[in-house]
């Protein structure tokens, strides 16, 4: 059994971790698109055009891996988490159907607008889809992170015979971290969408392209981005509060206490020992954390100690934790000095640009540690308090679990370097592409297929 | 306020619903991904070009059939899921292969948009086969037989020649010329080999199966079961017929192979239904055994009878937007 159970959780923990990817980047990409189509409509500048047709065309390549990793989980939930269906379906049931109902069609249906309809649609129209996309992928995060939220706070539910019953809809989707975590994973998406416009576009600028559509992505992504990172550390905080109050033992492990004390400091770096229930090789700066989580240099915080048999493994939540934190700083800088050099109208040097290049994906780096910290933070249960995790697997042969497992890893790594390869290959073919004439755009309502460009190759 | 006792049926119904709205859409575009020619690249794009507003959200019909199995008939969801491990993600894999390489065959060089081709044939084609064995197991009841593994492999093929036949299909309502000349051609073969099928499954079926044999000769259920096969053949007779005739001038009548298809689709899978309800998992369990919650059911309910309604209109909206013979596939 604990081979199927170990087995079940890599594969799913693999599957989760690759469908992330892609709605990160889709969630935050639909509003981006949406906002440079808008832009179009009003200045009727060509450029934002560009800009549009390069990047609804990532998009589309995202959102299908994102869909077809997705359907991927619809079914494992049945096969792997027997259990958890049987315990909390009830309540998972609905809101995932929701999803399905109010988002996957909405967002599916208008795609298939927004990439093929701009010749026979009104150009409001086809406005319109794209909103209506970026409306669909919001709306989707919204159910899925309900859900999510709900089995880290469970609550308007009561236990009939060892099955969650609902009592109160708008206690189960509004449960007390829903608030806090959907904020923080939709930025969490503007920022990787926008680090990977503005890397992508630097790549462009690097590669020789002096056209204006990737100078102008790059500086809407690196302001947009500036704005967002504030914002996120601020809710960051805000949601970390918000799980000292209802998970400590995830805090605990995050920071590393082992046990409950006044003034406690922050640990930088330290390796813990779980085993000896201690940290090695600590750096720390007195009473921060204190600071941090009370508010108070003196306050008091809760140790792992308090939770003995109860609390998640301690290092990957220590560690996943100050990678995300690590990262973010890092945004912050980068965002930060770029828009200083832009408003300032000083062109940017080789350093920045390569500074920029190589964040592209670090929205990927932080959404998935920060994500391991809050699902591995859950454990042992699925359900906080409610359903463990080791209660839910499957029975299935572990040699099945193996043969699927293996399956999908190798099609995953496969499709994730594929998807590596082609983002740069288009970056590098839109800098070859000759810039069509504004004026010859311009006299027509729609944009007409030109003569020299085919499918997939204008910039 | 809808009693207790109907949510399932309900339910059984919008399930039944998905099932056969995701059978006729995803089934015609994985059927023009089995028929993806790799001789001739501009018949390729053209007839990738004839699903690719539409591909994404056919398939988002399957995973409403899931969701619906896996929120109404929890316990089912289960049992089918677990019996059909295997193959389940063999037709996984075959989706994920092929939607993306729908996507990067547009994106990448030449060289590599061949094989990207034909990924996208072979991920459509383990697609197809892997949903009719799955079929054809749950049929049997996910029985450990050698007539149970038998009957599963013919229905793999059955299933995969019908989405054949409606992709053809689909491919002489959207296409012209040389193409369509082609679909025809292929639309004529599907159509007798699905002959073959549905009538080879009318005589197995009952034969290596009990439940069914029951429900096949049991009043009233028997009448309406002996027109089933009828109708179905003479619908099969008169597709043929109108295959021979086609193309007409003006390409009058060029949606009519697709709609008889569709007919005969509806038909087989009432027949198919009917034969287990009130069963979700054929001789083991009932909407009733499975079915969650009716405050649960009762709240996802009320959601999907005004969200359906809204779905099926932009869906015609964008058939809409489509409508007619297919241009080149542009990126915008």
């Amino acid at each position: 059994m604990a081979d199927v159970f170990l087995l079940s959780r890599l594969q799913f923990a693999t599957n989760i971790s690759f469908h992330i990817l892609f709605p990160s980047i889709s969630i935050a990409l639909g509003w981006f698109l949406f906002y440079f189509k808008v832009r179009f409509n009003i200045s009727r500048h060509p450029v934002w055009m560009r800009i549009y047709r390069f990047w609804v065309k990532v998009f589309a390549l995202t959102f299908a891996l994102g869909v077809v990793s997705g359907i991927t989980m619809s079914f494992q939930f049945g096969t792997n988490w027997p259990g958890y269906m049987e315990t909390v379906g009830n309540i998972a049931g609905p809101l995932l159907g929701y999803e399905v109902l109010t988002a996957f069609f909405l967002e599916a249906t208008f795609l298939g607008v927004m990439l093929f309809g701009i010749h026979r649609v009104p150009s409001w129209l086809h406005t319109l889809a794209t909103l209506l996309v970026a409306v669909g992928t919001t709306i989707s995060a919204f159910w899925i992170i309900a859900l999510n939220s709900w089995m880290q706070t469970p609550a308007g539910y009561e236990m009939r015979d060892g099955v969650a019953h609902a009592l109160d809809w708008w206690a189960i989707i509004f449960n007390p971290s829903f608030p806090y975590r959907l904020t923080h994973v939709l930025l969490a998406s503007g920022l990787t969408a926008s680090f990977l416009i503005a890397g992508i576009s630097a790549y462009r600028i690097v590669r020789g392209d002096n056209k204006k559509a990737p100078r102008l992505a790059l500086k809407t992504a690196v302001f947009v981005a500036a704005i967002l990172v504030p914002l996120q550390i601020f809710v960051g905080d805000l949601h970390g509060l918000n799980t000292l109050e209802n998970q400590p033992q995830k805090v605990a492990a995050m920071e590393g206490i082992w046990d409950t004390q006044k003034g406690v400091p922050l640990l930088l770096f330290a390796v813990p020992d779980e085993k000896n229930r201690t940290n090695h090789f600590e750096l720390a700066i007195p009473n921060i954390t204190s600071i941090i989580l009370t508010h108070d240099p003196d306050g008091e915080v809760q140790g792992l100690n308090d939770f003995i048999g109860e609390h998640p493994p301690v290092a990957p939540l220590f560690y996943g934790f100050r990678i995300m934190i690590g990262t973010g700083m890092l945004m912050l800088i980068i965002a930060w000095f770029t828009s200083f050099k832009l408003i300032r109208n000083q062109p940017l040097s080789k350093g920045v640009l390569y500074s920029l290049i190589g964040m592209s994906f670090s929205g990927w780096i932080a959404t998935l540690a920060g994500w391991y910290v809050t699902e591995i933070g859950r454990q042992p249960y699925l359900v906080s308090g409610l359903l463990k995790t080791s209660d839910a697997v499957t029975d299935i042969a572990p040699e099945n679990v193996m043969f699927t497992f293996i399956l999908y890893l190798s099609v995953y790594v496969g499709l994730l370097i594929a998807y590596l390869h082609t983002l740069f290959l288009m970056a590098r073919r839109a800098v070859e592409i000759e810039e069509i004439q504004p004026e010859e755009r311009l006299q027509q309502k729609h944009f007409p297929k030109t003569p020299n460009t085919t499918a997939g190759e204008l910039s | 306020m809808i009693a207790d006792a109907n949510l399932p049926v309900i339910f059984a119904g919008l399930m039944a619903l998905s099932v056969i709205v995701y059978a006729i859409l995803d089934g015609y575009d994985l059927g023009v991904g089995i028929l993806l020619p790799l001789n001739n690249d501009q018949q390729a794009d053209q007839m990738i070009a004839s699903i690719g507003p539409f591909w994404d959200a056919n398939e988002t019909w399957l995973v409403l059939a899931v969701g619906l199995l896996l929120i109404a008939f929890p316990s089912a969801h289960n049992v089918i899921l677990k019996a059909l491990y295997i193959p389940s993600a063999i037709m996984l894999v075959g989706l994920i292969l092929r939607g993306v390489a729908f996507d990067f065959r547009a994106k990448v060089a030449q060289v590599n948009k061949h094989r990207w081709n034909q990924i996208f044939k072979l991920g459509s084609c383990i697609a197809s086969a892997s949903q009719g064995y799955m079929l054809g197991s749950f049929v049997m009841g996910f029985e450990d037989s050698f007539m149970a593994y038998a009957f599963a492999a013919l229905s793999a093929l059955g299933v995969t020649c019908a989405y054949s036949l409606i992709g053809s299909t689909w491919l002489i309502l959207k296409t012209s010329d040389d193409l369509q000349l082609r679909a025809i051609k292929w639309a004529k073969l599907t159509g007798k080999i699905s002959f073959v099928g549905i009538l080879s499954v009318c005589i197995m079926n009952p034969l290596i199966n009990q439940l069914v044999f029951e429900r096949w000769t049991t009043p009233p259920f028997a009448y309406f079961m002996a027109i089933v096969p009828f109708v179905c053949f003479t619908l099969l007779f008169i597709g043929n017929l109108v295959l021979k005739q086609l193309p007409l001038k003006d390409d009058s009548g060029c949606w009519l192979p697709f709609l008889i298809t569709v007919v005969v689709y509806v038909f087989c899978f009432c027949g198919l239904a009917f034969s287990f309800y009130p069963y979700v998992v054929p001789g083991k369990l009932t909407i009733w055994d499975a079915a969650s919650a009716p405050e649960s059911l009762r709240f996802i309910l009320y959601g999907a009878l005004i969200v359906i309604p809204c779905i099926l209109a932009y869906t015609v909206f964008s058939y809409r937007v489509f409508w007619g013979k297919v241009e080149d596939l542009r990126y915008y």
